[in-house]
């Protein structure tokens, strides 16, 4: 296992969420290291996004805990942990639809911004100074993740693979060091899923630690430096892509059970494009 | 030149033009000012400055339902509050009216702290209930107090003065009031194109979504309160000085429901929008009065009507963006690189 820095930039430590008597994550561990691209997989249930959830701050955790850059964020509110650089997105689009797509991007820059409410009511050079750097900056990641589209136009108005890449820029505007990314790829064409594989690793060439959920192994296999196996809620593997391949107990619990089911799925996702 | 007749495009691209003029505002303003000329009947100029007062009323909820979406039903508290507290000041203790202004602004950030603070956790629908629950609290409250008059209420509220410039008179109390209302418009717009009033639409776009973008949601939507608590608790300080006498009975909660009104009806979230229907609001019951018995019938006609076939308001929030040529040109640019990469 290739682990570049001796500590962690994330650690989950034995992290429980239970709903009633579900336990939606049973005792996970892992830890991410800096410039690392770990990807997170299992069955549909199998915990993935509960424990995005929890890390990311959406639900508090019953048990466990979770530290970034070797600071406690447990049970933090989201904002507060996405201003010690952690950023995600939603496994369905969570764009602000009736606000420009320049706008989207801005909401990443939120923290940054140097103005307070008296700048903008006097429109002070200051507040002019932000809001240009503000639009600067919302251009380069767009084109960093290669929109294609009218950015000053509404979000809602987007083709779906582009509005995957607006919610990407808007993540990345935050300056986070670990970005979170919840199936980037669900229902993107073949086409779409190269450039996203591309754009991963540009993202990864920044210096930004990655931690993917994603179905489709192609692109997890190409892209993770390390693979984390859950079923259960429990994690069942932790390795290389390779490793986790030939794992048996990943085999029979995720690739071989869910095998046709999990490409069932995929192909239901080409055919929606 | 010669056609005058427009296709439906053509007319839809000139109407957004004039929605994005800047100079908008200043040809509200124009018209706000030139209009005692047309007729200045003391009767003409008290319905003006009434519908200069809800126009500041609708800017001020705007702030709150229409950036932010937290719908609240007692917005008439804050302005309550605000003409009691620069009333009392004004008749016990002998403060000039505008002097009481700091004081209301204090007042004003308290009870939306005070009523933010624990209600803004829960969800819009609760905070509903809550908002007129409060509205009722503040009147009832003021009904019962002694330094409020009871249910007599406060009378011989002064005029205002202005470095010994009388401005009691109808004339003098209107162009007061367009200057205060001119600004709290533009301070009302400026907030909402600002860091702080893309933060309001984020929440009311997906809150969720603005928290993971680091937007700390509760401060933001305090934020969004006390800026309309602001704005109420200062048209309040007008609403005594035009009335000279307040009591429980003007703030009851068809006024939250009217200014509420006037949001929804001129287009939540656009500042013009909602100046025009704090105005038809305002006005249309005195056109009305030829109508004599039926007029609030006419009215609500009116009003479904409209709603009918303008759903999203008189003159509604438009999110389009007009790229500088600069950041357009370079957006070009790289679609240009873009597609040459993609053909092999």
């Amino acid at each position: 296992m290739s682990t570049p820095a001796s500590v962690p930039l994330l650690r989950v430590q034995d992290l429980h969420l239970d709903f009633g008597g579900v336990k939606a994550v049973d005792g996970l561990t892992f830890q991410v290291y800096e410039g690392d691209v770990l990807s997170l997989v299992g069955p549909n249930g199998a915990g993935k996004t509960s424990a995005f959830n929890c890390v990311t701050g959406f639900y508090k955790p019953t048990g466990g805990s979770i530290t970034l850059h070797g600071k406690d964020i447990t049970g933090l509110r989201p904002s507060a942990i996405a201003a010690r650089g952690m950023s995600r997105t939603f496994q369905n689009l969570r764009l602000f639809g009736e606000l420009t797509v320049l706008d989207n991007v801005r909401a990443g820059m939120h923290l940054r911004l140097r103005q307070n409410a008296l700048d903008a009511l006097l429109h002070t050079p200051r507040f002019r100074r932000s809001e240009r750097e503000a639009t600067d900056e919302a251009n380069r990641w767009l084109d960093f993740v290669g929109l294609r589209g009218d950015r000053g136009g509404l979000a809602r108005n987007l083709p779906y693979g582009e509005q995957r890449r607006v919610e990407i820029a808007r993540a990345l505007a935050c300056g986070p060091k670990l970005l979170l990314l919840d199936e980037p790829a669900a229902g993107l064409n073949y086409g779409e899923k190269g450039e996203l594989l591309d754009l991963l690793q540009r993202i990864s060439a920044l210096g930004i630690a990655i931690v993917l959920i994603e179905h489709d192994m192609d692109l997890v296999m190409q892209v993770s430096r390390r693979v984390v196996v859950l079923n259960f809620g429990r994690e069942i593997a932790d390795g290389t892509p390779d490793e986790v391949r030939r794992d048996p107990a990943v085999i029979e619990a995720y690739l071989g059970k869910d095998d046709d089911e999990e490409e069932d799925t995929d192909e239901e996702m080409m055919s929606h494009e | 030149m010669a056609n005058l007749t427009m296709s439906p495009a053509r007319a839809r691209a000139l109407f957004d033009r004039l929605q994005q003029n800047r100079h908008l505002g200043l040809v509200g303003l124009a018209v706000a000012l030139l209009a005692p000329f047309i007729t200045a009947t003391n009767y003409a100029l008290s319905v003006m400055t009434s519908a200069l007062l809800f126009v500041m009323l609708a800017v001020g909820l705007n702030i709150v339902v229409g950036y932010c979406g937290l719908l609240d039903l007692g917005y008439a508290a804050f302005f309550a509050i605000g003409a009691y507290v620069s009333g009392i000041l004004a008749t016990r203790y002998g403060w000039p009216l505008l002097a009481t202004a700091p004081v209301v602004i204090v007042a004003a950030v308290v009870a939306g702290i005070v009523i933010g603070g624990p209600t803004l956790r829960l969800r819009s629908d609760y905070l509903a209930i809550v908002t007129l629950g409060f509205g009722e609290i503040i009147r009832i409250t003021a009904n019962n107090l002694t330094i409020t008059g009871g249910p007599s209420g406060i009378y011989g509220i002064p005029g205002i003065m202005l470095l010994g410039v009388d401005l009691s008179g109808p004339v003098g109390l209107y162009y007061t009031c367009v200057v205060v209302v001119a600004l709290a418009v533009l301070g009302a717009a400026r907030l909402g194109r600002s860091r702080l009033g893309r933060a309001w639409r984020f929440i009311r776009e997906d809150e969720d979504a603005a928290e993971a973008m680091g937007i700390n949601t509760y401060r933001v939507k305090l934020a969004a309160y006390i800026g309309g608590a602001i704005w109420g608790g200062l048209a309040g300080i007008l609403f005594g000085a035009q009335l000279s006498a307040i009591s429980p009975p003007s703030f009851t909660f068809l006024w939250s429901a009217l200014i509420l009104m006037a949001v929804v009806l001129g287009g939540m979230g656009s500042t013009p929008g909602v100046v025009l229907g704090a105005i038809f609001i305002s006005v249309l019951p005195e056109l009305l009065r030829e109508a004599a018995d039926y007029r609030y019938f006419v009215f609500g006609i009116l009003l479904i009507i409209v709603m009918i076939f303008r759903r999203q308001g008189l003159w509604p929030a438009r999110a389009m963006e007009r790229q500088s040529r600069r950041d357009k040109r370079k957006a070009e640019e790289h679609d240009a690189r873009e597609a040459k990469e993609v053909v092999p």
